[in-house]
């Protein structure tokens, strides 16, 4: 069976700005694929180039092993796509709405209403039917947006930046939405700029940057090719915590980071497991207390700092006006 | 396969292949549906539109009419033909707005991913903004009989010309359409409509444009919007027509309809393209 997505050697530019820049990428059935980069990093111009709505510059892409620039048509009936904007209508009710777009796929009238009232059934947009989608609160106009893309029945979930400037509860609750639906089997691609986002929801996480491929694997994979894993200490006091800077100084080959403020020190270190005994053998001699010494794997935004060269933005909080 | 309870089915009761789409007609429908529910449902885009044009058209009647000479006929005779169908290019920017709105808002997007044919979204809304104009031209007319416009001609020959108004209105949407597009955000579209302007002003529809300095008169006479307004004028002035224009009503009414063709022939393909385009 032939991938979900195939893309090989894709490139697009706007005037001078090169979006993608020779992409390379390809997305099984069956796994949720997250492609994580910083804003201008490519991840929508290549989405779009799914939904046929961009036309690469060159390189080939196929979706289902059909070949997106030859039979674009084909593609659109395999693919829902939910934008960075809710795309709904405003002056229709939601119900409105999604047999809007259930006519569109060519459903009859009433398989298309059928349709609506299952999808706003499982969106939880039952009570919210009948009324205005202009009267309907940031996250429901996208999960409203969410059900649009999904009456098609689509093989494919393209989600671009879904939860982007949403308030945390409605994030949260999409995420709950999206995990649903990959639990009933649709393959989902999404893109975003938040690692947390991605950790979540993916199987698998693609780094984009540059319009380029830098970094590809399930999360605990990409933790682990940044290599490396970080034991944290917790000395008890200001002193401890310089004292145990100093034992640790050429600990393992590794800097110890101090971080005053927290009152926290980090190892990165190889082999992890045999240091950490040795950390606490060492701190131990040096009559050092601590509250708390962890082992853990580097954060992806470590991970992302140490393959991008900066740290992706931090879901922002978004204030209510 | 194990479906959780909490999992979201929704292919209960229809077959799992791939819908197949929509044809062009299905689609152009259901989005000239959606198009006019939106007018329906936002009634201030209906009455901006309505009281903007009664408004123009009692201000020409009675500010500028006076001084207005417009030998062989009253002014409110020789005004509200030119005036209504110079007012379907008002209404055009409208539509330019209208396309613009959906295209930032992201709601073209979402059409054009769809499996249907791409030209069913401004087909769509050519067809439901000109269902817009009729209403409005309609509205605007039954002013003009309020302040004292008359039909010269016969009742008959007056409803061809408020079709010939749609026809034309149907013809120019497709321009206004490609301006919504290429302006790409409301504002800019707003701007760009600044073009009617200079089309229903130096025009016959207000003035005789005789009137107008002998430079400015060959683009006047020239230009699509005089051949629809004389065409109009053929059709409600009865006896008077010739007096005001020279020639027939069929010599007015052909040309007007050739320009119609002109704009659909040339403005229809491109904006077709734009939207196609991926």
């Amino acid at each position: 069976m032939s991938p979900l997505i195939e893309a090989v050697g894709l490139t697009k530019s706007f005037g001078d700005t090169v979006a993608l820049d020779g992409l390379d990428l390809v997305a099984e059935r069956g796994r949720v694929v997250a492609l994580l980069g910083p804003n201008g990093a490519g991840k929508t111009t290549f989405v779009r180039a799914v939904a046929t709505l961009v036309r690469p510059d060159g390189g080939s892409l196929r979706v289902d092993g059909i070949d997106v620039a030859r039979r674009p048509a084909d593609v659109r009936r395999q693919i829902g796509l939910a934008g960075q904007h809710a795309a709904v209508e405003p002056a229709l009710t939601g119900r409105e709405n999604l047999v809007l777009v259930g006519r569109l796929f060519g459903l009859s009238r009433r398989d298309a209403r059928a349709q609506a009232a299952a999808v706003l059934d499982s969106l939880g947009l039952n009570e919210a039917a009948d009324r205005g989608a202009k009267t309907y609160s940031g996250g429901m106009r996208r999960r409203l947006d969410l059900g649009a893309s999904l009456v098609g029945r689509p093989r494919l979930l393209l989600l671009d930046e879904p939860t982007t400037g949403l308030d945390p509860a409605s994030r949260i609750e999409l995420w709950d939405t999206i995990r649903r639906l990959v639990a009933d089997g649709t393959d989902v691609v999404l893109t975003t700029q938040y690692l947390e986002e991605a950790d979540q929801l993916a199987d698998r996480i693609v780094i984009i940057d540059r319009g380029r491929v830098v970094a590809d694997g399930t999360p605990d994979e990409l933790k682990q090719r940044a290599g490396r894993d970080v034991i944290e200490i917790h000395p008890h006091s200001a002193r401890d915590l310089a004292n145990a800077g100093a034992a640790l100084e050429s600990f393992a080959g590794s800097v110890p980071q101090v971080d005053a403020s927290n009152r926290r020190i980090t190892l990165t270190v190889d082999n992890g497991g045999q240091h950490l005994a040795d950390a606490i053998r060492l701190l131990d001699a040096g009559g050092i207390v601590i509250d708390d010494i962890a082992l853990r794997r580097p954060t992806l935004d470590e991970v992302f700092l140490g393959l991008v060269g900066s740290t992706p933005a931090q879901p922002a909080l978004v204030a209510n006006s | 396969m194990i479906t959780t309870p909490s999992s979201i089915h929704l292919t209960d009761g229809i077959d799992d292949r791939p819908l197949r789409g929509s044809s062009l007609v299905t689609s152009t429908v259901a989005i000239a549906g959606r198009t006019v529910r939106k007018f329906v449902r936002t009634p201030q885009l209906i009455v901006i539109g309505i009281v903007q044009s009664a408004m123009f058209l009692l201000i020409f009647r009675y500010v500028f009419g006076g001084a207005i000479g417009t030998p062989g006929v009253r002014y409110v005779d020789f005004l509200v033909p030119g005036f209504i169908a110079a007012n379907v290019l008002f209404c055009g920017t409208g539509t330019s707005v209208g396309v613009a709105e959906d295209m930032e808002a992201g709601f073209t997007d979402r059409l054009r991913s769809l499996p249907m044919p791409r030209t069913s979204v401004i087909a769509g809304r050519a067809l439901a903004d000109t269902a817009l104009l009729a209403l409005i031209l309609g509205v605007t007319a039954g002013v003009g009989f309020g302040v004292g416009y008359r039909l010269r001609g016969s009742v008959l020959e007056g409803v061809a010309a408020f079709g010939l108004c749609i026809v034309f209105g149907f013809a120019f949407e497709w321009f206004f359409i490609l301006l919504g597009v290429l302006s790409g955000n409301a504002q800019a579209a707003q701007g760009m409509a600044m073009i009617v302007f200079p089309l229903t002003f130096v025009s016959s529809a207000y003035v005789p444009v005789g009137s107008m300095p002998g430079w400015m008169q060959p683009f006047a006479r020239n230009q699509p919007v005089t051949a629809m307004v004389d065409a109009i004028r053929s059709l409600t002035l009865g006896d008077h027509a010739r007096a005001v224009l020279g020639h027939a009503s069929g010599h007015y009414i052909g040309r007007a309809l050739l320009w119609c063709v002109v704009l659909v022939v040339v403005f229809a393909p491109i904006a077709v393209g734009r939207y196609r385009r991926t």
